[in-house]
């Protein structure tokens, strides 16, 4: 048994404890925005935030999340208009979209501790999550359009 | 182990998941036949119906894979039939290919950049036609004639007396009406969406984790498997023990099937440690004694003797012979993967009298073949739902994630959903053709050549597939090659097959992904041994072929071509055609004294004939750019004693957003025949690197990928 928080909900859930948490998201909780692409943490379509901070859930065993908060794409805004995801509308950046919700939930990470990032900031914490599709450059941009989203006032 | 649910059911299990999602699991159902006569349903074919109140719903057959069909498809039959684009539903076409098969192709099943290209004019037809028959149905309401109607979004009007019918009030009397056979299509000037800037719709489902994809697809009762493979390609089972897989917490069954050993379990991760716990005995097979050396040795010795002709203009043989400025160089590029984002996966559900697949596939028809097949039901009895793709590339028209799929639910007898590994993905792909290219040209006295000859050597897809003759020339082996549009008066185009099993697939563009990067490579060789500009150059030979030279002016001239450039870095072009379109790319980078290549910009341009939603044109040309880059610095195969060596992003990796060039995509809007978009992006950008890369180092890369060992100065 694991006890941990899932977008703001108590859960626990019967899984050995060195399943990696991305199984226990997407097979034991239902949410399966969250992508398996490498399961070796070499592409970032996994990635959620533990604590807040961004993880790769394919290598992080269920027993790292005890007692602690898991954020995953679901939970990342209530009606899906985090300024990332306006702007990522906005650019039209999702092609496959496979990626997207790892692309997202890095650069949440990225916005929260770096909310003017620069082109350097987004190449240091972007780098480790793969587009198969190539939508690296709209991106780039949306994440410069969220952040000056962000400091418009918007949530 | 036997789950009872029924057909409804199920589809609700695959609806539950879609909660929420455009693409919904349409019910299957016999259209149109049946559709017409359901009161207050106007369908006059299978694209598209309104219902009573005014709704339009959309059938996309084209799977969506990235490309935005879930966007571009609606655009079309919503403009022909004017209505408002955001009032429109949008259904997924289940397998059915008498309704829904490519009227160019005829199957339904989808690749080679043919979504737009193919359906554009039938979708216009459809939707004009249902257009019409609402026209006259008004019309015949109010007792004038057609003519003195007209449509508003959504609406009939009749003008001189202001009276306006909603097209939801209509659908009574047009479905009575014959459908027109040759309707009036609108004029380009009155496009309301063709053309413009469209928000793709399958956004919101995509950033929120809503989308569903092959892998996200969940069935009542289902079942998680993983299927050990033969490492070496062809190889088969010759025993296995499955009995400590068996003791795995969570693992159901163990069952063989023919692409390996299945580990059925409650989910991946039981599935996964059970198929680390089989122990399976394979029969290696003939394939065991390939390898990449041996390969590349067996090429060059094939390259020394005559191949079969692939073009012969003029007699390139003699014009050679006869001297002058002879100049030869070989060129080669490796195996490569498509690694689509989301690995191979299919889920399906076998009972007495139906077979259910749920698949991330571009192939519905080819699938629900596959499923006909395998179970020995009708075609009929066969549904496919096609999910999400994580990507296609070509690799998603393959059969054999669906055969997995259906022989392990048939095999258990429950649903059953088969996931590949990324090492699955990448050791047991179809692959693009590593191939050996034998260049050989003579210039005359101005420097431009007289004589071209080219001998290819490689293994051919289509031959392969057992979709082209063996022993004729593979279309898709020469492509870009056999057509090259330069004007050189003796030409000759040799190919030979050497196949050594490894298997082949179709990776985004093909033929031309590695035929654009030789031929383009060669041109510029040639331009700079005539002490030529390669643009210029590649001008005066593009007298035939005006479409080339339209894009290659455009691409330089928004690159500001011959403009000086910060010290170190260089400019290179290129331009090929491909699935109905012309693209140019000019590409400025600079190398590192280490050999690292950095790539600043890349200028393309594109004529695809007319642009549909010219955004999602520039999004492909953008992702094509980083696929080509992708494979140029990173992309090599590898094979030893039949089996791949690469295994996953760590040794076949892909380009990453701090290695990302500025991309500024160029329309050409030519007004020509619809071309196709996903895969013209591709080919012209190594060749316009490796191109760049001789112009700041003056070394030539004549293999992919680009060694940067080679590069090194100092
Ligand atoms: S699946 Fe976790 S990083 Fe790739
Ligand atoms: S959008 Fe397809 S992998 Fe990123």
């Amino acid at each position: 048994m694991v006890s941990l928080t899932v977008n703001g909900k108590a859960q626990r859930v019967d899984v050995q404890p060195e399943m990696p948490l991305l199984w226990v998201l997407r097979e034991t909780l239902g949410l399966t925005g969250t992508k398996y692409g490498c399961g070796m943490a070499l592409c970032g379509a996994c990635t959620v935030h533990l604590d807040g901070a961004p993880v790769r859930a394919c290598v992080t065993p269920a027993s790292a999340a005890a007692g602690k908060r898991v954020t995953t794409i679901e939970g990342l805004s209530d009606k899906g208009d985090h300024p990332l995801q306006r702007a990522w509308t906005e650019v039209d950046v999702p092609q496959c979209g496979y990626c997207q919700p790892g692309q997202i939930m890095s650069a949440a990470a990225l916005l929260a501790s770096k909310p003017s990032p620069t082109d350097a900031d987004i190449d240091a914490a972007m780098a480790g999550n793969i587009c198969r599709c190539g939508t690296y450059q709209r991106i780039r941009a949306a994440i410069h359009q969220a952040a000056a989203l962000q400091k418009g006032g918007a949530r | 182990m036997k789950t009872l649910v029924s057909r409804r059911a199920l589809l609700k299990g695959g609806l539950a998941v879609g909660a929420g999602l455009t693409i919904g699991f349409p019910l299957p159902r016999r259209r149109s036949d049946a559709l017409a006569q359901t009161p207050g349903v106007f369908a006059p074919n299978q694209w598209l119906r309104i219902d009573r109140d005014g709704v339009v719903t959309i059938t996309n057959s084209v799977p969506e894979m990235g490309q935005g069909s879930l966007t571009t498809t609606p655009m079309i039959i919503a403009d022909e039939l004017d209505v408002d684009l955001d009032r429109v539903r949008v259904e997924q076409a289940p397998a059915n290919p008498a309704l829904f098969k490519n009227p160019v192709t005829g199957a339904q099943s989808y690749g080679g950049s043919r979504g737009v290209r193919d359906h554009l004019a039938m979708w216009r037809k459809a939707a004009a036609g249902a257009r019409e028959m609402l026209m006259q149905a008004a019309a015949n309401e109010w007792g004038v004639p057609v003519e003195s109607v007209e449509t508003e979004p959504n609406e009939v009007v009749h003008k001189p007396t202001g009276r306006r019918l909603l097209y939801g009030q209509l659908v009574d009397r047009a479905q009575q009406l014959p459908v027109p056979q040759d309707p009036k299509l609108k004029t380009p000037d009155k496009f309301r969406y063709i053309g413009k800037h469209v928000h793709r719709r399958d956004t919101p489902e995509k950033i929120t984790g809503r989308g569903v994809y092959g892998v996200d697809v969940v069935v009542p009762g289902m079942l998680v498997a993983s299927i050990e493979r033969c490492p070496v390609f062809g190889g088969k089972v010759k025993s296995f023990d499955a009995t400590a897989a068996k003791q795995v917490k969570g693992v159901k069954h163990v069952v063989q099937v023919s692409n390996g050993i299945a580990v059925v379990a409650d989910g991946f991760w039981s599935a996964s440690q059970g198929r680390k716990a089989l122990r399976v005995t394979w029969d290696e097979g003939p394939t065991a004694q390939v390898s990449s050396a041996m390969i590349t040795r067996e090429y060059e010795a094939a390259a020394r003797q005559p191949g079969q002709v692939a073009r012969n203009d003029g007699d390139a043989e003699k014009a050679l012979a006869a001297g002058g400025r002879v100049h030869e160089a070989v060129y080669q590029v490796p195996f490569l993967e498509h690694a689509c984002m989301e690995p191979m996966n299919a889920t399906a559900q076998v009972t007495p009298d139906a077979c259910v697949i749920w698949a991330p596939t571009q192939n519905p028809g080819g699938t629900q073949a596959t499923g006909a097949r395998l179970t020995g039901l009708p075609p009929e009895k066969v549904t496919v739902h096609t999910t999400l793709l994580g990507g296609g590339f070509g690799r998603r028209g393959e059969q054999d994630f669906i055969v997995d799929a259906v022989e392990t639910a048939k095999a258990v007898g429950a649903p059953v959903k088969v996931m590949w590994t990324r090492e699955d993905d990448l050791t047991h792909g179809f692959y693009r053709p590593a191939t050996y290219n034998l260049f050989r040209a003579a210039l005359d006295a101005n420097g431009m050549p007289a004589a071209w000859f080219t001998r290819m050597v490689g293994p051919g897809i289509l031959i392969q597939k057992g979709r082209a003759k063996a022993g004729e020339i593979d279309a898709a082996a020469v492509e870009a090659v056999r057509n090259m549009p330069y004007d050189v008066p003796n030409l000759r185009i040799e190919w030979t097959n050497k196949d050594f099993g490894i298997p082949l697939g179709f990776w985004r563009s093909v033929g031309p992904s590695q035929n654009g990067f030789i031929i383009e490579s060669f041109i510029d060789e040639l331009a700079h041994l005539a002490g030529k500009d390669p643009y210029e150059y590649r001008r005066a030979l593009l007298g035939k072929s005006p479409r080339h030279k339209g894009v290659l002016e455009l691409a330089a001239t928004k690159a500001n071509w011959g403009a000086p450039l910060p010290s170190g870095r260089g400019r290179g072009i290129a331009v090929v055609f491909s699935y109905g379109s012309y693209a140019a790319t000019v590409a400025e980078v600079s190398v590192a004294p280490d050999g690292a290549v950095r790539v600043h910009r890349l200028v393309a341009a594109i004529d695809p004939g007319i642009a549909v939603n010219p955004d999602q044109v520039k999004a492909q040309m953008e992702g094509g750019a980083v696929y080509a880059l992708t494979a140029a610095f990173y992309g090599r195969i590898t094979i030893d004693r039949g089996r791949v060596q690469q295994s996953n992003f760590h040794d076949y990796p892909m380009l990453r957003i701090n290695e990302m060039p500025v991309v500024e995509p160029h329309i050409l809007d030519s007004g020509e025949a619809p071309g196709g978009l996903g895969e013209p992006g591709v080919p012209s950008v190594a060749p316009a690197v490796c191109n760049a890369i001789y112009a700041v180092t003056g070394k030539r890369v004549r293999a992919l990928p680009i060694d940067r060992a080679q590069l090194k100065r100092a």
